[in-house]
């Protein structure tokens, strides 16, 4: 570990902290429908596509039609995916040929970024036409995180309304995320990415001679516009296979740091917008702490794993004081490669900058954690401070019952309705991931997957599910996916992690806006300071441990020790 | 739910025409004429022939240049399509190796280059990127190639270490990133010098 490295990392956190205010106030302004400086331009937009669309923005939704439309969206989002992939081959943009995308590939990757997950079976360059990349996956991405913003605030207003059937409009706040917050910022980070190096054309591969004589054939394409939307949703499927990786997708350093930046700007930007609507900013502050404890945490852990290397080559008489190299780009070292493989798992992003099936056991085990604690550390867009609330809810209630009263948590009182909803949220999760990590590891069909063999194969698998399920998208790699049995299981999960999250939790925020406000009196526990913040990490923490520290102790956890005893597999 | 439905089938289209078309079509426009060279994929030439890209590592074998990473990536086997062979640098494939750090290939593989490259080799040239296009290597394995291409070429030392110290980038803005020499770039300049 170095003084540069770390200097890295502060850099970034000082800037994550110095968006949150300005960017939360701004989303604030957005999905309350008020005037901002962009309206001019957008407004003509926003009501000409309500009007062709047959919506009156202005109507309050109650949670259950809510919930109808975000669905049926999603319906009609995943036929329309699904045909232009298996139908590609006849659609122009497509200068490589590129052939029809199987049925169940098809069927996986539609699902994949209709659900914000972005697990992708296959690689982009050797699969996708343009059109595929820019009409398909692209589009799902900005509207999969549009939907995560209309949900996100859907709850918020659950907390914030008093007695009212309604917590907003679906169509609403998902046209509003989209054209004033998701969309301009892409055009300013599509400039900006162009400028650091990403290609944005509609060329045919290169075909170049190297130094050497050889024929290089070099993958283009309009990488740029969906680099962007790919960070700033939290969506992460690469344009390439090797996604930021990628010296195309990621050329700079600097283009490395805005890409690092867009995938927790909107999800911290959401604490504080959280805090607003509640009415105390400090309520907003205190959830950005609780993740911010554990984001460092897994930083710590995870740099210190992959800055020192693997023993198993420096006992070969390599140079290892560079780090943990396998799989990493020497532009970004050790440092920035376990600083990206932080946030994209903490966020629900999954694009990555170096390869995590090769990261040390427990520098992959961070990735992993970080996931299974449900992606509450900022999360995804919107999906993260969902999340984060539901584990808030269950804090609050085991507060409650320890010194015995009705909790409240930001003048609601938390009762058996609420609770039970948040549980069912919390427990689906784990359901998915265990159930078909079992599953996966006792049929033939599933261990056919992993590259790997002994536990660095079952952490393949383990991940696999775990990132499905929690709607990541990043991969222990090494996994061959693209079979029927994976491409199959997998999408469930991916459904199972969107669908039997959101439902409960938006049932939560129609249960929450119907109560009365409840006064802040003496006895009212308060949740903006220090012992709420650890009371919402310890919730996190003996939730996630306890469902899931079996599993890690046979993956990435025996392999540590392996590894120790110079054990090879 | 009838309603709903009409609804998404509008929206959708409409946002597919605005996200999906308009949006990055514009943005290759305007990519294209402020950032003309990024826009195109940053390709290289030499006498009027494409010879790669500056941003995507290509192999080097010969002695009279410097290797750049390992690469992991592979290609449609010509003999059977549902097989791949390793193809290293194929830019139309980007991929890791994805060996785990207890993997026996793993190991195997860097003890046979370190034997062959020798004790205290930079671990970046006995490792394969993530993209398995990485373009760069560390300054210290530049130096460490130092020995060999200067004898191959018939070059001083001296001469081949100026040019890899020109070609050192450090990190942006003295911060951010890993100090770097861009192969393809060196290799280059190598080729430009004059005949001995």
């Amino acid at each position: 570990m170095t003084i540069n490295g770390w200097a890295q990392i502060a850099l970034f956190c000082g800037l994550v902290l110095l968006l949150t205010r300005p960017l939360g106030g701004y989303l604030d302004n957005v999905l309350a429908g008020r005037r901002t400086f962009l309206s001019p331009v957008l407004r003509p937009i926003e009501t000409g596509f309500y009007r062709l669309a047959g919506i009156d923005p202005a109507e309050d939704q109650s949670w259950w039609v809510y919930a109808r439309a975000m669905i049926v969206f999603h319906i009609v989002g995943f036929a329309f995916l699904y045909l232009l992939l298996r139908l590609q081959e006849l659609l122009p943009f497509n200068p490589q040929g590129m052939s029809a995308v199987a049925p169940d590939l098809a069927g996986n990757t539609a699902v994949s970024f209709l659900t914000n997950t972005n697990w992708q079976n296959y690689g982009g360059e050797g699969t996708m036409s343009y059109l595929s990349q820019m009409a398909g996956l692209s589009v799902q991405n900005f509207l999969s995180a549009a939907t995560g913003i209309a949900l996100a605030v859907a709850l918020v207003r659950g907390f914030a309304r008093a007695e009212s059937r309604g917590i907003g409009n679906f169509w609403a706040d998902m046209v509003r995320a989209t054209l004033y917050v998701l969309l301009p910022m892409c055009v300013l980070l599509t400039i900006f990415y162009v400028w650091q190096g990403v290609p944005q054309n509609l060329s045919p591969y290169v075909e170049a001679t190297t130094l050497e004589g050889a024929k290089q054939t070099i993958a283009q394409g309009p990488v740029a516009s969906q680099l962007a939307i790919k960070m700033l949703g939290t969506n992460g499927g690469g344009f390439f296979n090797a996604n930021s990786a990628h010296p195309y997708e990621n050329p700079t350093a600097l283009s490395n740091l805005v890409q690092m930046l867009s995938i927790f700007a909107i999800g911290a930007a959401f604490t504080n917008l959280f805090g607003r609507a509640v009415g105390d900013e400090r309520q907003g502050w205190a959830i950005l702490a609780a993740m911010g404890l554990l984001f460092l945490a897994g930083v710590v852990v995870c740099y210190w794993a992959e800055a020192g290397g693997n023993p198993l080559i420096g006992a070969l008489g390599v140079d290892t004081a560079a780090g943990n190299m396998e799989g990493k780009e020497v532009r970004f070292g050790a440092a920035l490669s376990a600083l990206f493989a932080v946030i994209t798992t903490a966020a629900s992003c999954g694009a990555v900058n170096a390869m995590l099936d090769s990261f040390m056991p427990l520098g992959g085990m961070i990735p992993l954690i970080n996931m299974l604690l449900g992606e509450i550390i900022v999360g995804g867009v919107g999906a993260g401070l969902y999340g984060m609330l539901l584990f808030a809810i269950l804090a609050i209630f085991l507060a409650g019952l320890m010194v015995g009263r009705t909790p409240e948590y930001v003048g609601k009182k938390i009762e058996a309705r609420e609770v039970k909803f948040t549980m069912l949220a919390i427990l689906c999760c784990p359901l998915a991931i265990l159930g078909f990590t079992a599953l996966a590891t006792v049929i033939p069909a599933g261990l056919a997957g992993p590259a790997n063999a002994g536990p660095h194969g079952f952490s393949e698998i383990f991940y696999a599910y775990t990132s499905a399920a929690a709607n990541n998208g990043s991969a222990f790699g090494g996994l061959t996916g693209n079979t029927v049995f994976y491409n199959g299981t997998l999408a469930v999960a991916m459904m199972i992690g969107r669908f039997a999250i959101i439902i409960p939790m938006l049932a939560v925020a129609g249960a929450l806006a119907a109560k009365r406000k409840a006064a802040i009196s003496a006895g009212t526990f308060p949740t903006h300071g220090g012992l709420f913040v650890g009371l919402l990490v310890g919730a996190v923490l003996i939730v996630g441990g306890l469902t899931f520290l079996p599993a890690l102790a046979l993956g990435p956890i025996v392999e540590h020790f392996a590894l120790l005893a110079g054990t090879l597999f | 739910m009838l309603r709903h439905f009409r609804a998404s089938l509008v929206m959708l289209v409409l946002m597919t025409v605005l996200l999906g078309l308009a949006y990055p079509l514009a943005m290759v426009g305007v990519a294209g004429a402020a950032f003309p060279e990024q826009a195109k994929g940053s390709l290289v030439e030499k006498d009027g022939k494409v010879i790669g890209s500056s941003l995507i590592g290509q192999s080097f074998a010969g002695e009279t240049y410097f290797h750049g990473r390992l690469s992991a990536t592979t290609d449609t086997d010509p003999a059977d399509s549902t097989k791949t062979v390793a193809a290293p640098y194929n830019a139309a494939n980007s991929m890791g190796s994805n060996l785990g750090p207890t993997s026996k290939a793993l190991i195997d593989r860097v003890k046979e280059d370190a034997d062959r490259l020798g004790n205290g080799v930079p671990v970046d040239l006995v490792t394969t990127s993530g993209s398995g296009l990485d373009p760069h290597i560390s300054p210290r394995a530049a130096s460490w190639q130092i020995v060999r291409v200067a004898k191959a070429r018939n070059l001083p030392e001296a001469q081949v270490q100026a040019l890899v110290a020109q070609h050192t980038e450090g990190r942006m803005y003295g911060l951010l990133g890993e100090p770097r020499v861009n192969v393809l770039q060196l290799n280059l300049a190598l080729d430009a010098l004059p005949k001995q």
